[in-house]
């Protein structure tokens, strides 16, 4: 299955991109995912292995199940206000 | 509801007249502000970045749960993201109700929640032009489904 990553503020500029297809085994979940994210090496490998996701726009346990064609986000800790 | 992410300058008497009733006795109106300082560095500017779609859903969650805890009470909040300016506005927060002590209680809830939950980001840029993402909080989670 393909999945639709996106990726924000300090993830964005340690991966060098915004955002990135990938491509996942069938059942696959958000903690497949950032793994596979974290073994391209490089700025990838310096997200951290408990990134919190948000699977189509809404905050996701890591063992969430994932389905082709979903949007999934890396979220650094957030600072708003 | 009025509750927004936006690009533009946040007009704060706009966001404040979207509240209000005739039987509401208290309007209060919270700005947050870019300061010139953060832990004894000059700031220049604060660069606010957003997952867009996802941030404006969840400030309507965060200001739906704000009124479901004081019925009665009305809320508005916009959020501005890109590059703010020293002075320059980032969240507005207004809160009418019958008395001001829910009032206010109501803006430093929903305010805290902003922080604590809003896919919201900054990157503070100093006056040496070093820049910098700041630290934030983790976001809670749901609980896996069993």
């Amino acid at each position: 299955m393909r999945i639709r990553l996106l990726l924000f503020a300090l993830y964005r500029d340690l991966a060098g991109t915004s955002q990135l297809d990938v491509e996942l085994p069938p059942g696959a979940t958000a903690a497949t995912l950032v793994e596979a994210v974290r073994s391209r090496g490089g700025g990838f490998a310096r997200i951290p292995r408990d990134a919190i996701v948000a699977v189509n726009r809404e905050y996701a346990p890591s063992e969430t199940p994932l389905s082709d064609g979903d949007e999934v986000a890396l979220i650094p800790p957030v600072a708003g206000g | 509801m009025f509750v927004r992410i936006t690009r533009d300058a946040i007009d704060p008497a706009a966001v404040l007249a979207s509240v209000g009733a005739s039987d509401h006795g208290a309007e209060v109106l919270f700005l947050g502000v870019v300061r010139d300082h953060n832990e004894g560095r000059p700031v220049a500017s604060i660069l606010y970045e957003a997952y867009e779609a996802m941030a404006e859903r969840v400030l309507a969650t965060l200001v739906a749960e704000a009124e479901a805890r004081r019925p009665g009470i009305r809320i508005a909040a916009v959020h501005r993201v890109g590059e703010l300016q020293v002075g320059e506005v980032s969240l507005a927060v207004a809160v009418s109700s019958a008395h001001r002590a829910e009032a206010f209680d109501a803006a430093r809830e929903l305010i805290e929640e902003v922080k604590r939950r809003l896919p919201v980001w900054k990157e503070e840029r100093y006056t040496d032009g070093e820049r910098r993402w700041l630290d934030g909080h983790t976001p809670p989670v749901p609980e896996a489904a069993r």
